[in-house]
């Protein structure tokens, strides 16, 4: 897919810049941008070293599973198929919870521990189980509690109020999990009662 | 905006805190996860590089001004920035892809303007799908994966419609 994308971007910026007349400022981004790149690492490299280490402190301090089990409250309805003394529905709580303190290391980990957990449990062949479906679908959405991607780019461009924007990521990020998820839950629980029906 | 100022710090305090009182040797296990994602960084540059360049390059060329003023009037017409239509393509795909539009998208407009609040609205409560997707469903070989993509994709299509309303009303006087 990368490979895709890289390849049309250039083959069309070369095919545009020559039918523009812009080769020369194509060769300059050329020298410039991967200087850019190099840049915009070592400035990411600062915060998500720093995020890193404070979330480590909090897994070691058992505060991440502390809130996992507040979660477990909550996700114990949406996924009512599985067993909430199993170790499917406790990685799928920490998975959650990483995930909103913004620790996308340990998060994935978790998320393919339930995965691995979920399949043993239901006994999945080659097609998803309810739980698996309703599980990634809040995964592809952020649960992120501070971007901070977006808020150290912005502070690196003088935002002259880099975090003005949290409020409106987190409504945001409600709705769309909020759409999601009903529509990852509305088509199961149809078949669900037709199913008890019979 | 005070209370989202609040909230960092704060965070921060608890989990100091909290690791003080649990007796876990705060500095260490800092330098720990720092060092983690340290590596975590260095794997990104490779990736970084490429892409960056590659939308630098589609920017110098002209490319991305033609098919911007090509879609704008319609793009304008809904109230969507279609400044923005790059980074709505590309977030569901690649993360670092994103990344790269994201940061050509400041330096063009600014992180303070409509478009670059929008942009950073959309990066912050969006995650890369086809991603994920793969990354979960391939670890358990489901090759059936029923309705997971429509539903991922319409969340996204929600996060993009509501952070252009969510910025226009934190932001923009109506």
């Amino acid at each position: 897919m990368l490979t895709f994308i890289f390849s049309l971007l250039i083959i069309i910026s070369i095919i545009a810049g020559a039918a523009t007349g812009n080769l020369r400022e194509l060769t300059e981004a050329v020298l410039n941008e991967p200087v850019n790149a190099v840049e915009l690492c070592i400035y990411l490299c600062g915060g998500m070293c720093f995020w890193g280490g404070l979330m480590r402190v909090a897994e070691k301090s058992g505060l991440t599973e502390g809130l996992a089990k507040l979660f477990a409250l909550i996700l114990g309805g949406l996924f009512k198929d599985i067993d909430k003394q199993g170790r499917a529905f406790k990685a799928i709580c920490m998975n959650i919870t990483a995930n909103l303190l913004g620790l996308g290391n340990a998060a994935t980990p978790f998320g393919i521990e339930a995965m691995k957990a979920l399949a043993e449990e239901e006994g999945a062949g080659d097609t998803a189980t309810p739980s698996m479906v309703i599980f990634t679908v809040i995964n592809t959405a952020s649960l992120t509690l501070i971007p901070s991607t977006a808020l150290s780019l912005r502070m690196k461009y003088g935002s002259a109020d880099p975090i003005e924007i949290v409020p409106a990521v987190w409504i945001t990020s409600a709705a769309a999990l909020a759409v999601s998820v009903t529509l990852a839950v509305l088509p199961l629980s149809g078949k669900r009662k037709r199913g008890k029906k019979l | 905006m005070t209370a989202a100022a609040a909230v960092i710090p704060l965070i921060i305090v608890i989990i100091i805190a909290h690791g003080l009182y649990k007796k876990v040797d705060v500095f260490s296990e800092f330098a720990e996860g720092a060092k983690e994602n340290l590596k975590t960084c260095a794997e990104l540059l490779p990736t970084l590089i490429a892409l960056i360049t590659a939308v630098g390059l589609f920017r110098a060329s002209g490319a991305q001004e033609l098919i911007t003023d090509f879609l704008s009037g319609f793009f304008d017409r809904i109230g969507f920035p279609a400044e923005c239509l790059p980074l709505a393509l590309i977030r569901p795909v690649s993360g670092s892809g994103a990344l790269a539009v994201y940061e050509s998208l400041l330096e063009e407009n600014g992180p303070d303007s409509f478009a670059g609040r929008v942009a950073s609205v959309m990066l912050g409560s969006t995650e890369t799908t086809f991603y994920t997707l793969a990354v979960y469903y391939g670890a358990v070989r489901i090759k059936n994966t029923r309705h997971t993509l429509a539903a991922s994709l319409a969340g996204d299509m929600t996060g993009f419609i509501v952070s252009v309303l969510t910025v226009n009303i934190f932001f923009e006087q109506i």
